[in-house]
């Protein structure tokens, strides 16, 4: 198997009586671009974060080429995956290029701003702005360069562009295909957006009161397949598609 | 202006000892509430329990909190079979420590709470453990506001640092309460003014590093803290010169006038004899037999019925004659504390009136007094009734006044003069009752003890020759008469001396 490849296996994960993950099974090829797409409370958000354990499950493993994610500190594991989320969480008391530092400062070791702003092109003299100088695009992509800087191969993005406004998110949609595709990542994607799954992912997996429903390529669900649940999903983007269309003509 | 410069001149040995307390006090608030508010922040139980200590203690009295550890802590050393010491700086450090916890306490919680849940989420997710999590992220965001909650800490410390006076720790508040027993102003002011300067000091540096952190500017912050460690270094640098002087004695002091002057009057022979002298003045009563009984003072003068009714719980009057050398015995016996002797005049309890009303009801003693007393007013001394002679007196004498009203001493006679009160609880050897013109009643049934002035001296110092022999030209030395000129000296409204200047003028007129 290629590396950075991760594997659910019976995975589970209760609140209380709630069910969020439900006994999920299920492999991610290393280099791949993966999509988790759901309505809010689906549980997608959960499944991610028991990749890196922010999240620890009730039941079952991750293990990720082979190995139990949780063996060993979660510090340590967290450290080699990148995770980005809606809210940034950019820390508001350090600059830009403190911020993207961060991940290597922590392991005792130094980053390239330029180069990490560069990635995310961002122009270089931001480096020495404080977080709430910046806009919201940019703010998401220091959280990239950020996620990325101590050299992860695996990326976990939680609503990533869940805040920006639509000609941002394409950008920056496209701006992380492209560094999917550079720097050889493992892509997973949590998306309520199914526009936005197919537009980016390689491969795209439904997710419906902690079950997997759906498991297709962008392709295989643009043409029907899928089953129900995922083509209702599809069904929105279609429409405003054919609607827009129909405004055209 | 002169006295208030005059004033001004006591104030850097106080001054020190009030910084280096409440300095203290400020660091160990600090050093307990840092770890319990990160705690609290992360245990909800924690949080409840701590917040709600903290404001409890807040709701506490700050007087009422010093005076509670004096009891605690000598309970305490009793059970650990002594060692402890109960007054001064160990009860005001820890009544001030408690009373700094809840500003710090408060902010540190509110200010780890009000972090934005992204932060905290992106720390754990770029892989910071714990520890680094607090030191990268949780403490520099915080820091402002919980250095705001410092700053509020040490304002509230450095006020509350002048009543640790009442339990025997030297502080600014020595000037205010002494001046407030003496009615000297200037010395009250001298007390206000550097205390209310050193809060606003304190408080405009540590705003000032305050806003330093806020504004992430260095050098702001960094300047505020060396110019308040340099304050500090500064303010305390009279403790710091003395050394450790093995021969140095405290010489305790009720809180009148009398008590000032004697103290005054006992440190100078003890300076003839070679030692370094420090006072501890304005102590209750009720503290400070505790406080020679445990070695916090060397030396004080106390009243042979005081000792008699409230510490050997005596209620049968035995002539004066009998009653001090059986103090004697019992001190030593009991408390291993030294009777030197007794100075030769009495401070008793003596109900006074003003001669005129006195007259006009042919009231000449306590008895007298039984029939009119619905319809009078009684003005006290603080102590008085609460005091078991006052409940000697009511059970020789029914006594059912219309009022009963406790004063500072000064307060308690401007009331009888102003007929506020119609009869007060005065001091024999007070030089007012002749000032005023008071008709003193005089006590048939024998209810009240007689009230020698004695020397009593530490456990440490009871076989201390060279301490003894300094002493022993006082006993048998000071009559009333003297005593009662020097007392009115100090508490006279018109011309005020200073207990120094009238224990200068009695040991004149006694020929020391």
């Amino acid at each position: 198997m290629p590396a950075n490849s991760i594997a659910f296996d019976n995975l589970t994960k209760r609140f209380g009586q709630t069910v969020a993950v439900d006994a999920v099974s299920l492999a991610i090829a290393g280099g791949s671009f993966v999509a988790l797409v759901g309505a809010s409370g689906s549980g997608k958000s959960t499944l991610l974060k028991m990749i890196n354990r922010l999240i620890e499950p009730t039941e079952g493993r991750v293990t990720i080429d082979g190995r139990d994610v949780a063996d060993g500190p979660a510090p340590t594991l967290r450290r080699r995956i990148g995770y980005v989320f809606q809210g940034v969480g950019l820390f508001p008391h350090m600059t830009v290029a403190e911020n993207i530092a961060i991940g290597a400062r922590i392991a005792g070791d130094t980053v390239d701003i330029g180069a990490a702003l560069d990635q995310v092109e961002l122009p270089r003299d931001v480096a020495d702005r404080m977080p709430d100088e910046l806009s919201g695009g940019q703010r998401q992509r220091v959280g990239i360069a950020r996620a990325l800087a101590p050299g992860a191969k695996l990326l976990l993005l939680d609503e990533a562009f869940g805040a920006l406004d639509p000609v941002t998110r394409d950008a920056l949609g496209t701006e992380i295909r492209r560094l999917h595709a550079d720097l050889g990542l493992t892509t997973v994607l949590v998306t309520h957006d199914m526009a936005e799954a197919l537009l980016l992912a390689d491969r795209v997996l439904v997710m419906s009161n902690g079950r997997i429903v759906a498991d297709a390529t962008p392709a295989q669900l643009a043409s029907g397949g899928g089953g129900e649940e995922a083509q209702a999903l599809v069904a929105v983007p279609r429409e405003q598609a054919e609607r827009l269309r129909a405004l055209a003509e | 202006m002169t006295p208030f410069l005059d004033a001004l001149t006591r104030v850097p040995p106080l001054l020190a000892q009030h910084v280096l307390l409440a300095g203290a006090a400020l660091l160990i608030g600090i050093a307990i509430s840092l770890p319990l508010a990160v705690w609290s922040s992360r245990n909800e139980g924690v949080s409840r329990l701590a917040l709600g200590f903290a404001s409890l203690v807040q709701t506490i009295p700050s007087l009422a909190l010093l005076a509670l550890f004096y009891p605690l802590l000598l309970w305490l050393s009793g059970v650990v079979g002594g060692g402890i010491p109960a007054l001064g700086f160990l009860p005001s450090l820890i009544a001030l420590t408690l009373y700094a916890l809840l500003p710090i306490l408060r902010n540190g919680v509110a200010g780890l709470e009000g972090i934005d849940p992204a932060v905290r989420q992106a720390a754990d997710a770029v892989g910071m453990t714990p520890a680094q999590k607090l030191r990268l992220v949780e403490a520099p965001l915080v820091a402002p506001v919980l250095i705001a909650g410092i700053r509020t800490a040490a304002v509230w410390t450095i006020g509350a640092a002048t009543l640790s006076t009442t339990v025997g720790q030297p502080s600014l508040g020595d000037l205010i309460f002494a001046g407030l027993q003496t009615q000297n102003w200037a010395l009250v002011l001298a007390g206000c003014v550097s205390a209310a300067a050193l809060a606003l000091c304190v408080d405009a540096l540590i705003g000032l590093i305050e806003r330093g952190l806020r504004t992430r500017r260095r050098g702001l912050w960094i300047t505020g803290a060396a110019l308040l460690l340099a304050g500090v270094l500064a303010a305390t640098a009279p403790l710091w010169a003395q050394g450790s002087d093995k021969r140095t004695v405290v010489v305790g002091a009720k809180n009148f006038a009398e008590q000032y002057i004697l103290a005054r009057v006992i440190g100078d022979q003890l300076e003839h004899a070679g030692y370094r002298v420090e006072y501890r003045d304005g102590l209750g009563s009720a503290v400070i037999f505790g406080a020679v009984t445990g070695g916090d003072i060397d030396v004080y003068v106390d009243y042979a019925g005081t000792i008699w009714t409230n510490e050997m719980k005596r209620h049968d009057i035995p002539p004066p004659a009998e009653m001090v050398p059986a103090i004697g015995a019992w001190a030593a016996a009991t408390h291993h504390v030294g009777l030197v002797g007794a100075l030769g005049f009495e401070n008793a309890y003596a109900f006074a009136m003003k001669t005129d009303a006195a007259k006009r009801r042919g009231i000449t003693s306590l008895a007298d007094l039984i029939p009119a007393a619905p319809r009078l007013a009684l003005g006290s001394d603080l102590e008085f009734l609460e005091r078991p002679e006052w409940a000697a007196v009511k059970k020789a004498y029914p006594l059912r006044f219309a009022s009963a009203t406790p004063f500072s001493p000064t307060f308690m006679y401007r009331a009888l003069a102003s007929g506020r009160v119609d009869v007060i609880s005065a001091f024999s050897s007070d030089g007012r009752i002749a000032a005023d013109h008071l008709t003193v009643l005089t006590d048939p049934r024998h209810a009240i003890p007689g009230y020698d002035a004695i020397l009593l001296v530490a456990p440490k110092r009871r076989a201390d020759a060279r301490f003894l022999a300094a002493l022993k030209p006082l006993v048998g030395r000071v009559g009333v008469d003297a005593m009662r000129t020097a007392n009115y000296q100090v508490d006279r409204d018109a011309d005020k001396r200073s207990p120094e200047q009238a224990a200068k003028w009695l040991e004149n007129a006694i020929g020391l």
